[in-house]
């Protein structure tokens, strides 16, 4: 590699150039049986996607400038791996797997020469943090695509990602009824409601050292108990609707998020609480001037850690009884149908779902809490 | 009115209660600080200099004894806003920016917006970060953190600066600066300070008293007054009389440690 | 420790009053509904005593949930016609049965999703292919509701003919995973420069290096991963019980109870399940304090 840093243990080149040249024959061999054996357009689209891959990885090490070597390199594996995905059907060769079996070891050299570069700029800097992982996730996905499809795997085991992404776009009215039966009826207000109760209770808590001695262990006991079991309960108090969704959100949040503000709130420092004392500031000053700001660190911990229980929360209390809509209803039923493509796309909105409303309060603790150590560094 | 002590400690004693059995941080303590005095507090760890002047300042409860701030029990005077305090630490709110954090106490005692600016504006002036009220502490120098401190601790009219080792923790050559700096302050406010720190030439530089302790139990072992004029460049530390009162505060400590069981 | 021994057992106390209390309002509506149907004036005594007798309360009281795991345990054993006692094997009416099934299915998915998560941190941790590309969906996928896929992974299996433990294993260690690695990550990184450099200038190899000084500094996020990990599986385990249609396990318990509105068993079940978890969590606490205490790490 001709841009290998040197970081000490942690970090070293992700091959060595012997290793490098030994898979660059590798996939060009299997270029080559490949047309050879298929004789099709799409068989020799590959076949040059992958040599030229190949040759501009080769180049990048001869001088060839870096961006154009990572530019045709990249179009060439795109090439191979689109013209696979369209030659895809079974029964598949055995030169088709070991082309296949090229392509992805030329991706994941793709990604190892990506993660291996030390560019200057912020900016690319940034680029590269998000193309490598977005290309690994891709290759996995293509993988799956071409898995599947050419190994014949049947739709109720596992279904292809293109055949998943068809349903999401059939289905999407069903599939928005769902989310907000489930995300914002269920999950949103079991969040709102747990989490400022036990915000309520922490700064109740936190008058007495009695109190918080006694609270803080017992609710860290009950954190680490697994609380989604109420669902059955919640079901028979509150009926099938999305308040018994609720109700088991607010009981998973509660302790979480009580156990962190308590703790957070007891975060600052003895001498900034003498400062506090030397000015004369009254209880409510010092809460909103010292303790609360001082805490931000902590509740937003809890807040990240509740919003993905939230979620979990009100998806598996509908395994227990809802109305005929929900996320949980539909993987339950569904599954039951085995109609397993519709069940992907609704863990597909689920993922979404979950990773954005982490994502918000990620992006909001960001811009309260820029001042903390934690946050400066990047 | 200029007879009456700033602060006036009588048979002042306080035992804290440890595992340990109880430590006695101070004892029999009888001192009266005139206004405008510059008054430092000496002495290895443990000898109660911390401890004296957070019970000036209504952290801590004397077990025995009376003490009166401003002719006041020290919670009134803390309730009157009489005293500034500043740590060895800076202890800048870090989501606060540098002026933020000097309007913090004039928030929590209700002066007015406008006030506060102009307050803030004065104070950053006196200490010298004139531009530096939107950076956050954490983007300030170890020193620029404390003299801001300083500044956040001048910005309300308290009469007496209290401070606990403020510079402990710089380095020579910043410390020697703000030794300087914080002379011209005194001079330019005319507040009363006390002062604690463990460096024998920064004591003997700044202070016009300086109070000797010693530990187990924490007592005042000497006051010296200081023959040196008010006006001291840096300087001064090289003259006799200076090396004179230095040498007389460190035979103190020592007699200190000697009858020390 | 002994200092919180009084506080905490206050807090608990308050807990079950409340409990307690609040089983009559729970409750009450379902005797007075009897009480006048059977034309009967109610005392509030006779009330109060009632709602905390029902066979089938919204609420059972505490001391009924107690009674029940007892039975439901030693005594079903002892006594059961299906019990240890008489049969030699484990009565499939009791709840230790029910707690080895599920408690069977986490150990073995947390073992195999701990060792995987921990592999897979040494991996990233040496290789940064593998950290900038791998690590970011590692974290991603903390933030998704993993368990989702739980009735999907028994279902698929089922299609395959594996059943039983596996699966459920699988949805455990799937779980255990993900806190593994990322705590991994962060523990085999937790070294600093300098004790980097320190062995750099002995020229330690990366395997002593990862020996002498990576794994012995992971140990507390070791633990603390573990932790997480381990209540993880056993939710893993317990959702992953339900849609096999409640044959075993205390998942099938739950839903076995909510179908039948058996509320009693559904709150043994319950407590059965948080007992398991917590001693679980316990016993990691307790091999943490013992490890950290020889390796002279302890606070």
């Amino acid at each position: 590699m001709s841009v290998v840093q040197d970081t000490g243990a942690a970090s070293v080149p992700a091959a060595g150039r012997g290793q490098l040249w030994a898979m660059l024959g590798a996939l060009v061999l299997a270029a080559v049986t490949y047309p050879l054996a298929e004789g099709t357009v799409p068989s020799f689209a590959a076949m040059f996607g992958l040599i030229l891959a190949a040759t501009a990885g080769v180049m990048g090490q001869r001088g060839l400038p870096l961006a154009g070597a990572l530019v045709i390199a990249g179009a060439g594996l795109l090439l191979a791996a689109a013209s696979l995905v369209g030659d895809a059907a079974p029964p598949a060769s055995g030169s088709f797997w070991l082309a296949m079996i090229a392509t992805w070891l030329g991706a994941w050299m793709y990604v190892a020469w990506l993660a291996d570069l030390t560019p200057r700029a912020n900016a690319l800097k940034r680029v590269q943090g998000l193309a490598t992982p977005a290309i690994f996730g891709a290759t996995l996905l293509w993988l799956w695509q071409v898995g599947v499809t050419a190994g014949n795997v049947p739709r109720v085991i596992l279904p292809a990602p293109s055949v998943i992404g068809e349903r999401i776009a059939r289905s999407a009215d069903i599939l928005w009824i769902d989310f907000v039966q489930t995300f914002v009826k269920g999950a949103l207000s079991g969040f709102a409601i747990g989490v400022a109760a036990a915000l309520l209770v922490a700064v109740l808590v936190d008058r007495s050292q009695f109190l918080k001695r006694g609270l803080l262990p017992v609710g860290s006991f009950v954190a680490a108990l697994p609380i989604v079991g109420t669902a059955p309960i919640m079901v028979m108090w509150f009926g099938f609707d999305w308040p018994s969704k609720a109700a088991v959100v607010v009981a998973m949040v509660f302790f979480p998020m009580l156990v962190n503000s308590v703790q957070g709130l007891s975060a600052a420092g003895a001498m900034q609480r003498d400062l506090m004392h030397t000015w004369s500031a009254s209880y409510w000053q010092s809460l909103f001037k010292l303790r609360l700001p001082a805490a931000m660190p902590f509740i937003f911990n809890g807040l990240k850690i509740c919003s993905t229980l939230a979620l979990i929360g009100a998806i598996v209390a509908e395994f227990f009884g809802s109305p005929t809509r929900g996320m949980g209803f539909r993987i339950s039923t569904e599954v039951g149908r085995l109609q397993l493509d519709m069940v992907w796309a609704e863990i597909t909105v689920a993922a979404i779902a979950g990773s954005a409303f982490y994502g918000v309060w990620a992006a909001l603790e960001r811009r309260v809490t820029f001042w903390h150590p934690s946050q400066r560094g990047r | 009115m200029s007879e009456q002590p700033v602060i006036e400690a009588r048979g002042l004693d306080l035992t804290f209660e440890t595992n340990d059995g109880p430590v006695q941080a101070l004892r029999d303590i009888n001192l009266s600080v005139a206004k405008g005095d510059f008054v430092s507090f000496i002495g290895p760890s443990g000898c109660g200099k911390t401890t004296f002047l957070r019970v000036v300042a209504d952290l801590e409860q004397p077990t025995a004894g009376t003490i009166t701030v401003n002719g006041m029990t020290p919670e009134a005077a803390r309730k009157a806003r009489a005293y500034g305090y500043v740590f060895q630490a800076a202890g800048l709110y870090p989501w606060r920016t540098i002026g933020g954090n000097i309007r913090l106490p004039l928030e929590i005692m209700g002066y007015s917006r406008d006030e506060q600016r102009r307050r803030v504006a004065e104070v950053l002036d006196l200490v010298e970060l004139t531009g530096f009220e939107k950076k956050f502490p954490w983007q300030l120098s170890g020193g620029m953190q404390q003299r801001a401190s300083i500044a956040r601790a001048l910005a309300f009219d308290a009469d007496i600066l209290l401070m606990d080792e403020p510079f402990g923790a710089l380095d020579e050559i910043v410390r020697d600066r703000l030794n300087e700096e914080l002379l011209r302050l005194w001079a330019a406010t005319s507040k009363t300070i006390g002062f604690v720190t463990h460096s024998i030439p920064e004591a003997v530089y700044l202070s016009t008293r300086i109070v000797v302790m010693s530990p187990r139990p924490g007592r005042i072992t000497d006051v010296i007054e200081s023959p040196l004029p008010r006006e001291r460049p840096l300087e001064i530390r090289d003259t006799k009389e200076f090396i004179e009162v230095a040498h007389r505060v460190r035979e103190g400590l020592r007699e200190g440690m000697s009858d020390a069981v | 420790m002994r200092r919180s021994a009084i506080p905490v057992l206050t807090v608990v106390a308050v807990i079950f009053s409340l409990w307690y209390i609040a089983c009559v309002p729970m409750n009450g509506q379902w005797t007075r509904d009897q009480a006048q149907r059977a034309g009967e004036e109610l005392s509030f005594p006779t009330l109060v005593a009632d709602t905390m007798s029902q066979d089938r309360p919204r609420l059972p009281a505490p001391h009924q949930v107690a009674v029940e795991l007892w039975n439901s345990t030693v005594v079903e054993e002892a006594t059961g016609r299906r019990g240890l006692w008489n049969t030699g094997s484990l009565s499939n009416r009791s709840l230790i049965y029910h707690g080895w099934v599920t408690l069977s299915a986490t150990l073995l998915g947390f073992a195999f999703g701990t060792g995987m998560g921990i592999l897979l941190a040494i991996g990233i941790v040496h290789n940064r292919a593998m950290d900038q590309s791998v690590m970011p969906w590692a974290i991603a996928s903390q933030t998704i509701p993993i368990l989702a896929i739980a009735p999907m992974i028994i279902v698929v299996f089922n299609a395959v003919g594996i059943t039983g433990i596996i699966p459920k294993a699988i949805i455990s260690a799937y779980l255990s995973f993900f806190p593994v690695v990322v705590g991994m990550v962060k523990g085999l990184r937790a070294p600093e420069v300098m004790q980097l450099d320190l062995m750099k200038t002995y020229s330690a190899t990366r395997a002593e290096v990862f020996a002498k000084l990576r794994w012995p500094s992971s140990m507390p996020y070791l633990f603390a991963s573990l932790k997480v990990g381990i209540a993880a599986s056993i939710v893993g385990a317990i959702v992953g019980e339900l849609p096999t249609g409640a044959v075993a396990g205390l998942g099938a318990r739950l839903l076995s109870g909510s179908y039948y509105g058996q509320t009693i068993q559904i709150w043994s079940a319950l407590f059965a399940a948080a007992i398991l978890a917590a001693s679980l969590v316990g016993l990691i606490g307790l091999i943490q304090r013992i490890t950290l205490k020889r390796m002279g790490m302890a606070q």
